[in-house]
């Protein structure tokens, strides 16, 4: 009857899920740092996995996801801060959050809709840059995001007695912060797979796929491509807006520079590296993206004292010289990405044919 | 000839800068009929289709179809109305299966939503259902059933064409418009074609035809019209369009 539990795929999904719950005690014993760079990683997937909505199934090219990161982590901060003195509880803000981000997607949306391409790219590159500039100077008249200070002692997630941000002590068991994170973040990200799965495998999903493909093709058999489009932006973006929540409680702290172009660029980067519209190649895009260059900057160091007695180059200059060559590589080798789905690698197999 | 009328065309005219491609063309569909569209290569009978279909918005004129008018500049209301069109350079997904293009041409007919999607109830499961079995029937009816999981680009090109017209049919049409189906196909498969056209008329679906295979028209069409420089110069029955001398002038040019 289940063709997913066969005893082979279940023992799999047995090893998974135990690698998954010891990962962050094993990542822990080198240091808690490690275990913080693993949040960012999964944090980076879910984010990855929300514009893979857009531009994987929806092939809407955008440029500017991090402003829904951005209102997510910003509604946090407002919502659970000293700032406005509000502390509302987490269940409360995350809904919040996504709600807002959805806004700002259909809002971004809306005036790109006819928009294709290179176009649509400059507009939400543009849009990106304008939330950041705004959580910038939103400071005066009246003290909203606190400006380029931005915004301090921000609440971490609670629930009940239980605060993910201090080491707690489990039947026996010491857990710190960070590796509380790393499980709710686990959570999350099991969501918003099963959700990615599932909107891809739909009448939703087949829509946006269908205007991907071919939009005049796709009005002409009665799909609303106005709606389905804003669906995809919306639906993307709130994802991003639960991101930012989590990442503003983590943190403890926001200020607009965390929303640069170059985060926008990372997270297309993930999806595009990874295998864009496929679930798992954009995890793998997601993990080695966040997780290779803070492991290049601990190696940077030692290796070149090793070899040349003294510190040649800066690690942080080094690793988008790292972080460029593997995104050559990449386009060169594997232009269908990673780990990229079985239809698109045989799409671009016949093309070099 | 008594049944209802289909589709109705009021003075429908289209420019584009200075070139008047519809002059004002004014014609009726009836309900059951095979009705043709014919003309020289630039007659404007594309523009006619894309017109009706809500890809463009007529400057002049309007279409009253099933009895209220259509909405221009809507192409997916035309489709939610009833009208299904095909292309005359075949419009697949390509990068979809067979099986997928069909599904995808359920969804004026299907409902569920985002939340549906996600949280996947009995009611999107079911509907989920209903739509894979029409398509594979529908991939039966136009005889392309072996080609389910393949992608739509790499069917041979008859295959495409039925695919298209299984797409369209997906969506339940009461108007089958068929943009030059037969163009590019060889004598065999032209005569496949006509059987599958045939097949879908008898089913009750109206068919509108823009075809430069005189010979299929003929054969085919109830009612053939025939548009010359954007102007209608005759709509009647085959026999009596055939011999029009404003038909031969238009197709081979006037006698010296």
């Amino acid at each position: 009857m289940n063709k997913w539990l066969t005893p082979r795929s279940t023992l799999g999904l047995v090893l998974v899920a135990a690698a998954l719950i010891v990962l962050p005690f094993v990542v822990g014993m080198g240091g808690q740092a490690w275990v913080r760079i693993l949040n960012f990683a999964i944090l980076y997937a879910f984010l990855a996995l929300g514009l893979n909505i857009v531009v994987g199934f929806a092939g809407l090219l955008d440029l500017g996801y991090v402003a829904f990161y951005a209102v997510g982590a910003y509604t946090w901060a407002l919502l659970a801060s000293p700032h406005f003195g509000l502390h509302l509880p987490f269940w409360a803000i995350l809904p919040i959050g996504a709600v807002f981000a959805c806004i700002a997607g259909a809002l971004l949306g809306a005036p790109t809709l006819k928009l294709r391409g290179d176009y649509l790219a400059i507009v939400t590159l543009g849009f990106g840059e304008i939330v950041r500039i705004f959580m910038n100077n939103l400071n005066a008249p009246v003290n909203i995001t606190n400006g380029a200070q931005g915004i301090t002692l921000i609440d971490p997630v609670v629930v009940g007695q239980f605060k993910f941000s201090a080491t707690s002590t489990i039947f026996g068991l010491t857990v710190t912060g960070p590796q509380k994170y790393y499980y709710l973040l686990v959570l999350l990200a099991l969501g918003v797979i099963l959700v990615n799965y599932r909107l891809q495998h739909s009448r939703i999903g087949r829509a946006w796929q269908a205007i991907r493909e071919d939009e005049i093709a796709a009005k002409a058999i009665g799909i609303n491509t106005r709606n389905v489009k804003l669906l995809a932006f919306a639906m993307g973006a709130s994802f991003g807006g639960i991101a930012g929540g989590i990442f503003a409680a983590m943190q403890g702290f926001v200020s607009p520079e965390s929303f640069s172009l170059i985060e926008s660029i990372m997270i297309l980067a993930m999806v595009v590296l990874g295998g864009m519209g496929h679930i798992p190649g954009v995890i793998l895009g997601a993990v080695l993206l966040a997780i290779l260059p803070e492991a290049l900057r601990y190696a940077v160091v030692p290796v070149q004292k090793a070899l040349f007695g003294e510190v040649l180059a800066d690690p942080e200059s080094l690793r988008m010289l790292v972080f460029g060559l593997a995104l050559v590589l990449v386009m060169r080798f594997r232009p269908a990405g990673l780990w990229p789905s079985p239809e698109r690698r045989r799409e671009l197999a016949e093309k070099t044919q | 000839m008594s049944a209802p009328v289909l589709l109705e065309a009021r003075a429908v005219a289209k420019h584009f800068g200075g070139v008047k491609a519809l002059r004002d063309v004014s014609l009726t569909i009836r309900q059951g009929e095979v009705y043709g569209l014919i003309g020289p290569n630039g007659a404007g009978k594309t523009t006619f289709f894309n017109c009706m279909t809500g890809l463009y918005v007529p400057d002049g004129g309007g279409f009253v179809f099933a009895g209220a008018p259509l909405v221009a500049d809507a192409p997916h209301r035309a489709a939610e109305r009833g009208i299904a069109r095909t292309f005359q350079n075949i419009r697949l997904f390509g990068n979809m299966t067979a099986l997928e293009n069909v599904m995808v041409g359920r969804h004026v007919r299907t409902r569920a939503g985002v939340f549906g999607a996600i949280l996947r109830n009995g009611a999107t499961r079911a509907e989920e259902a209903a739509i894979r079995r029409r398509a594979e029937e529908l991939l039966h009816y136009v005889g392309i059933e072996d080609c389910a999981d393949d992608l739509a680009k790499n069917l041979s090109y008859g295959d495409q064409r039925r695919l298209e017209i299984a797409r369209a049919l997906a969506a339940e049409p009461k108007l089958l418009c068929l943009d030059e189906p037969a163009a590019g196909m060889n004598g065999a498969e032209t005569a496949e074609l006509r059987v599958l056209i045939e097949g879908i008329r008898a089913d009750g679906v109206t068919i509108l035809l823009i075809e430069h295979d005189v010979k299929l028209v003929m054969g085919l069409c109830d009612r053939v019209a025939v548009l010359d420089y954007g102007a209608l110069v005759i709509e009647d029955v085959p026999a009596v369009v055939q011999h029009d001398p404003r038909v031969i002038e238009a197709y081979i040019g006037v006698a010296a």
